[in-house]
């Protein structure tokens, strides 16, 4: 298939309906309206269910609804929505319903502002709402990723019965690239035995968060909590570029992580020998990956537009065996190559605070 | 001799954990027989709400789901618009659907999803151990309304199906009671309609269905059925406020 | 020969009363025995005057009681 030029947000919702999705419930809010804008101009000429809810609290119930009945289904929005979805997201999580959600992130906290950000990244992998519950959560860091992500954020849904997010945000979702969509891009749509279709010839299929009886609940949380192991030791996923011979290794994922790129080829040209490691789960985490590359002579930058949260797992994957330094923007603003090349000199010139 | 009432093939054998005379009781089984003489148990999906009726997905035997505080109408949304063949109903207590879930009722309501929803208001919140509802009684005392409520301090109890019934979008709205057995029977009939209208594609139908929380209320099962002719009755009208088949003289 | 018959899951019952009340001939009283649950569970004290007319059963919010009936003319 040819190579087309697509924006970021196009290009997600096209590989998701590619995907065999079947319904997408949002509500509107920027910058992620490309989206449902796409989905309700698509979705229902091919096969699927577009719906404006009422709320995000509605429309990440109506996937909960969905999920559970064994539809493909997804949702997008913003920050201060993902905020409101994150009870419906923790229930989700409980009753092991596969979904993808979208989270397009602009800055905050509070309403914020529309400009794109990574401040949601401690709700996004520590859970987000109430309960011990993780998701899968994906960051794409190019179009072709927005697309492709996509298609696997479905595939791991299914497989681990778990909500997947990708955490996106305004730059990637606007910017145009060429992509090209794989025609075997998804996995054959597993059989999903315990979905909710009608008990036709069968016991009834039940879809419950409600754990009322402690020790069974524990059971039940080991049980959970196993899978996310087994989760972890699968599916993490990252890029490395020149890291075997760094002295300094920038860290950052999605628009930051194309800026530290550029901050690390920059470096380069001027002889410094600086290498990027792009995490492309966030969670799971690619800790036993950054635990190999860390010593005590090398030193790890965090790229982030944050007030820094990546860089706490950063930490706790190097474990006190290197250094770990920041360079951020905060408030929409999006750190320059400049900005993270002046912090390299200052690690490599031993003059970094 | 012949056998003129058993439990319906709809109910599961699961003793209801219900407070003595709780109607929750009466209502689930009428929402069974619905199912059973529509012949629709294997099409059905309910879904369960917060509340005393959280365990409804026990007591069902169909596929069920167990919706968050308020959010049955929209998951059960979720799950009508990808299963449109499927018969889908809520199952949804008074602070579920008229506080917390009253955006979600109203919604679907006006985009008149179609699916079946069985109200149960009790005026209170049940659950919980007894505070006020949107539903409770003006002068009605609860846990948390107890020198009885006042319309100055905390406004006036909501009426759903009148409400509703200004919107364009539902099909059948109707209140019915189960403070004794004509009314029982009533109520039965009602809630068989609001499935018919769903397999008859016709949209959005909720029957509101006045019941009693005795333990809560403060009197005895009996007595709590009058509570509900003497002092629900009158401020929550029975009767049909909605019925598109009406029109079409049906 | 009485008209109808009820059956009581005695196991089911929780004391409530509400099948009492609505019977109209009186066939039902709260009884001595009780169930596993701790209730007095529901007895039919005057069986011959049942009429199998479902009252009793349509009230019950536990569906304790089975009812049969002689000539199934209603219902």
């Amino acid at each position: 298939m040819a190579r087309i030029l697509m924006k970021g947000n196009e290009a997600l919702s096209e590989a998701a309906i590619r995907a065999g999705l079947k319904a997408f419930y949002g509500y509107p809010i920027t910058p992620q309206n490309e989206i449902p804008a796409y989905m309700a101009e698509h979705l229902p000429l091919r096969g699927g269910v577009y719906l404006q809810a009422e709320s995000e609290v509605a429309a990440i119930n109506m996937v909960y609804g969905a999920a559970g009945a064994g539809a493909r289904v997804m949702t997008s929005s913003s920050s201060p929505g993902i905020s409101l979805k994150q009870e419906g997201i923790s229930y989700i999580a409980a009753a092991q319903l596969p979904c993808v959600i979208v989270n397009v992130v602009r800055n905050g906290p509070g309403l914020g502002g529309i400009q794109p950000a990574q401040g949601d990244y401690f709700q996004a992998v520590k859970g987000g709402g109430h309960g011990d519950y993780r998701l899968i959560v994906l960051a794409p860091g190019n179009v072709q990723e927005m697309a492709d992500l996509t298609t696997l954020a479905f595939d791991l849904a299914d497989k681990w019965r778990n909500p997947v997010m990708i955490l996106s945000d305004g730059i990637l979702g606007q910017m145009m690239e060429p992509v090209e969509f794989s025609e075997n891009g998804t996995l054959q749509q597993l059989e999903k035995p315990w979905a909710t279709t009608g008990a036709v010839g069968r016991k009834p299929n039940i879809v419950n968060t409600l754990d009322i009886i402690a020790d069974k609940a524990e059971k039940n949380m080991q049980a959970l909590l196993a899978k996310y192991d087994r989760i972890k030791a699968e599916e993490a996923r990252w890029q490395e570029v020149g890291t075997e011979d760094a002295d300094v290794i920038l860290v950052g994922y999605g628009t930051s992580g194309r800026v530290a790129r550029s901050a690390m080829e920059m470096a380069r040209r001027q002889g410094l020998k600086v290498g990027l490691f792009r995490p492309i789960t966030l969670w799971p985490f690619p800790e036993k990956r950054l635990q190999e590359l860390a010593k005590s002579e090398r030193t790890f930058l965090a790229v982030e537009m944050s007030a820094g949260q990546m860089i706490e797992d950063v930490r706790l994957a190097v474990n006190g065996v290197s250094p770990v330094y920041l360079s951020n923007r905060l408030g929409g603003m999006v750190p320059t190559p400049e900005d993270v090349l002046a912090k390299i000199h200052e690690i490599v010139e031993g003059r970094v605070s | 001799m012949q056998t003129v009432f058993q439990k319906p093939e709809a109910l599961t054998d699961v003793q209801m954990h219900y407070c003595p005379g709780c109607t929750h009781g009466i209502i689930h089984r009428l929402v069974a027989e619905a199912i059973d003489s529509l012949g629709i148990r294997e099409q059905a999906i309910g879904v369960a709400s917060v509340g005393c009726s959280v365990f409804a997905y026990d007591y069902f035997n169909c596929d069920m789901q167990q919706a968050a505080h308020g959010r049955a109408p929209a998951v059960a949304t979720g799950i009508k618009r990808v299963r449109p063949d499927n018969i889908v109903f809520t199952y949804q207590g008074d602070g579920d659907l008229a506080s917390i879930g009253m955006a979600e009722i109203v919604h679907a309501a006006a985009r008149s999803e179609n699916i079946t929803v069985i109200f149960v208001n009790n005026a209170i919140y049940g659950m919980t151990s007894g505070q006020m509802a949107p539903t409770t009684l003006l002068g009605q005392k609860t846990a948390t309304s107890p020198r009885g409520r006042t319309a100055e301090e905390m406004g006036y109890p909501i009426k759903m199906c009148e409400l509703l019934a200004t919107l364009e979008g539902p099909a059948y709205l109707t209140r019915v009671s189960t403070h004794d057995s004509r009314h029982v029977l009533q109520a039965g009939r009602a809630i068989k309609k609001a499935f018919e209208m769903q397999q008859q594609k016709k949209g959005f139908a909720l029957v509101e269905v006045l019941s009693t929380c005795s333990v809560n209320w403060g009197m005895t099962p009996v007595d709590a059925l009058k509570w509900v002719e003497q002092n629900m009755v009158p401020y929550y009208p029975l009767g049909v406020y909605k019925d598109v088949t009406a029109k079409e003289g049906n | 020969m009485p008209r109808g018959e009820v059956i009581i899951n005695s196991e089911l019952c929780k004391e409530c009363s509400l099948c009492v009340a609505a019977c109209p001939q009186d066939v039902l009283a709260i009884g001595k025995t009780i169930n596993s649950k701790g209730y007095h569970a529901v007895e039919a004290v005057a069986p011959e005057r049942c009429t199998g007319c479902t009252l009793c059963a349509v009230m019950c919010p536990d569906v304790v009681l089975t009812i049969k009936r002689r000539s199934p003319e209603r219902k």
